[in-house]
């Protein structure tokens, strides 16, 4: 089993909690995981991304080679597309929809969403509508996580356990909400697929 | 065994506080500065009340880690690569001085630049200095090579650099860690004049280091670090220095790389291996990050005999740092196609938070200068530096930690008027306030803006040791009173700062404004943390 997975986000959007759980899913399933993460600068609401590889072999480079990313998954619907060179063939591009408009000059939303739809293997999901429909803006992050888990290879529980692992310092109602967000995302992931 | 998830940075300082150090010293920079961050949130560096505080500079951290070796105890100072610069008048010298208890200079470089002003490969001073160097391709290494630094270090009574590259700084892996060891006593130099560095003395002590070069190449040879790898085709010899190891066998994951390998993570360069390899290969290729330096000492010292290729004959990028991609088409010379990024994404630059007081600030500063034109402001390093972008294009200048007011002292001694520096409360204390003095004894005509949130922002929020200092250092160093002026940079207070630079530039001689409000990162988590 191999996944290498792009993050990417926005500066301050969060990317590295999502890095966070199914990293801590991958470690807790015996598999070898790398995570290179981008600190200094660009945290400062620039362009932020995430290599994270889990595989059941030794991972050597800390960068994902162009042309061999599994999945995008992004929280920002124009920063998937930035990582595009790192798509292989078959790869799965999961984004969040919602744009993060910091910059005088972000293009049309609907311009975007055309080229997201070009991909051949795409989900396009509205993760902050879902986590303000559960009550939970906050875990829109996790929405994500959810909407990438049949694709992770890694048991569902174990990602649940993550949060557990990571929330749990901030009590039982956080850490529910959260779950509720990954099995939301997992939902809506299916039914895009469907459709 | 179980295994810690730990950034390449936080793996060096969890094995140097298990290899039994006593002090580390710092000051933050990209990409190292989670190495003193560790440590700070380490509950064993706690117990063993290990040294942790932040250092006013690079330079004043490196000469406490060589006070603290030379009181017989381990210790490691770190910095990112500019931070060498800062710190290099006691690198160079400590490698004549040498150690007494082991002591470990990090260094982590950041080629392409991603958050630096240049992108200098730390080996230069490690070859420069002529002391041993380790260069890490894993977390693991990182954690290991922290036990085997302190022992060479107290092996040749010599100082060790361990260089690091922005990936491995910042990337995550499993580390196994060690039985920790005790702290060393505290135990004065044998020779009580080892670090005295008078010419007779120092005459000495340099050809001692000198007469260590062959040692330090054995070291080399043996070092469990460094790694021939056999191969049949012995069309290409590779030789992969630090990380780039990674990216080459990242190519060659199932079937094993078909050339030989040498891996090279500790230096002097071990001259068996890389004599084996270029006796039995047509064709040597370097990969390694930064500079050429392994290419250029081979082509040196093999002339034109053998064909050697890296990043000065083009098959490697002259910058910027390496990638998988990159280092298979060194090996096969098949140039690769990458999908291209689509038109509609735009350029997402950095920016100043909401809220920020450094906008206010700009502003202010935007609409006095309205009435002299551009290029009067000389700035620093520092998240106050984003104004040299759009909207703002306030500032013309960002070159060395300090350089701002010293800048626009040389620019006002030309005559330019106004000349205004801007620098941040971290920057001031770190290396502007000599640069002040310069300026206090002639008087010269400018304004100086020191932008106070209180604390190191662009690194993530660490102390300032300017905090609640700053004008009592100003008038120490002698600027009077009247012109050092605190405002709080808040858009109701705009016109009164207008007022105050416009005032402070009419007055001839040197004036300090110190627009002063809490970074809102800093305020973010204080108030989260009260919650």
């Amino acid at each position: 089993m191999k996944k290498d997975i792009i993050l990417s986000g926005v500066g301050g959007q969060g990317i590295l909690s999502i890095a966070t759980v199914i990293g801590f899913a991958a470690i807790d399933s015996g598999l070898y995981m790398k995570q290179a993460e981008v600190h200094g600068m660009s945290q400062r609401g620039g362009d932020v991304q995430s290599h994270l590889r889990v595989s059941s072999n030794e991972i050597h480079s800390d960068l994902i080679p162009f042309g061999g990313a599994d999945i995008i998954l992004s929280i920002e619907p124009m920063e998937s597309l930035r990582y595009l060179p790192y798509l292989s063939k078959e790869g799965w591009v999961i984004t969040n929809s919602t744009p993060f408009d910091n910059i005088a000059n972000y293009p049309d939303i609907n311009a975007v969403k055309e080229e997201i739809k070009k991909i051949k293997n795409h989900i396009l999901i509205d993760a902050d509508d879902i986590a303000k429909n559960i009550g939970s803006p906050m875990s829109m992050n996790m929405v994500m996580v959810g909407a990438a888990s049949d694709f992770l290879e890694i048991d569902f529980e174990k990602l649940e356990k993550g949060i557990r692992f990571i929330f749990g310092t901030k009590g039982e109602e956080v850490v529910k909400k959260n779950i509720e967000a990954l099995y939301s995302g997992k939902e809506f992931s299916k039914k895009f697929r469907s459709r | 065994m179980e295994k810690l998830l730990l950034l390449g940075d936080e793996a060096l300082a969890q094995g140097a506080i298990d290899a039994g150090m006593s002090g580390m010293y710092a000051y933050p920079g990209t990409p190292s500065t989670e190495i003193m961050e560790y440590v700070q949130r380490s509950k064993s560096a706690k117990e063993r009340n290990i040294h942790r505080k932040w250092s006013a500079n690079e330079k004043t951290a490196a000469e406490s880690a060589l006070g603290m070796s030379y009181a017989g105890k381990r210790s490691m100072c770190a910095m990112k690569h500019v931070g060498l610069n800062v710190a290099a008048d006691c690198f160079m010298n400590s490698a004549i001085t040498g150690a007494n208890g082991g002591t470990i200079v990090a260094v982590a470089d950041d080629p392409s630049m991603h958050s630096s002003q240049n992108e200098q490969d730390s080996r230069n001073y490690g070859k420069f200095a002529l002391i041993p160097m380790l260069e890490p391709s894993s977390q693991q290494e990182c954690y290991d090579m922290a036990f085997h630094a302190f022992d060479i270090s107290e092996r040749y009574q010599v100082p060790i650099l361990l260089r690091l590259t922005t990936r491995l700084s910042h990337s995550r892996s499993g580390v196994a860690v060690k039985p920790f060891k005790n702290e060393n006593e505290l135990k004065l130099p044998e020779d009580k004049r080892q670090f005295v560095l008078l010419p007779a003395i120092a005459r000495k002590r340099y050809k001692m280091l000198l007469a260590n070069q062959e040692k330090f190449e054995l070291e080399s040879e043996e070092s469990p670090f460094n790694k021939y790898i056999n191969g049949k085709d012995k069309k290409l010899g590779i030789i992969a220095c630090g990380i780039s190891f990674n990216y080459l066998m990242e190519n060659y994951q199932d079937t094993g790389c078909p050339y030989p390998v040498l891996k090279v993570s500790q230096y002097p360069l071990p001259r068996k291996h890389v004599e084996k390899l270029s006796s039995e290969c047509e064709r040597i290729l370097v990969l390694e990050e930064g500079s050429p330096i392994v290419e250029e000492m081979l082509k040196g010292y093999l002339g034109n005999c053998l064909k050697v290729s890296g990043r000065l004959d083009g098959s490697l990028p002259r910058d910027g740092e390496l990638n998988p991609n990159l280092v298979l088409k060194a090996v096969n010379g098949i140039p690769f196609q990458i999908e291209s990024i689509p038109g509609v994404v735009a350029a997402r630059p950095p920016k100043f938070c909401n809220g920020c007081g450094h906008i206010d600030a700009y502003n202010a500063l935007n609409e006095v200068m309205k009435e002299y034109g551009d290029g009067h402001v000389l700035s620093d390093i520092g998240c106050y530096t984003l104004a040299a972008l759009p909207p703002f294009n306030s500032i013309n200048s960002c070159v060395d930690m300090g350089a701002s007011i010293t800048m626009a002292k040389g620019a006002a001694d030309a005559g330019l008027f106004p000349a205004i520096a801007v620098i941040g409360d971290s920057t001031f204390t770190h290396s502007g306030m000599t640069g002040l003095l310069d300026a206090v004894i002639e008087n010269t005509n400018m304004v100086v803006m020191i932008l106070d949130n209180s604390t190191t922002g662009m690194t993530g929020g660490q102390d300032s040791h300017a905090v609640d200092r700053l004008v009592s250092i100003c008038e120490g160093l002698g600027v009077h009173k009247d012109h050092i002026i605190r405002v709080t940079p808040l858009k109701k207070n705009h016109e009164e700062m207008v007022r105050i630079i416009r005032q402070e530039i009419n007055y001839k001689g040197v004036s300090v404004i110190i627009p002063t409000r809490e970074c809102m990162q800093t305020l973010k988590r204080k108030t989260k943390a009260n919650k």
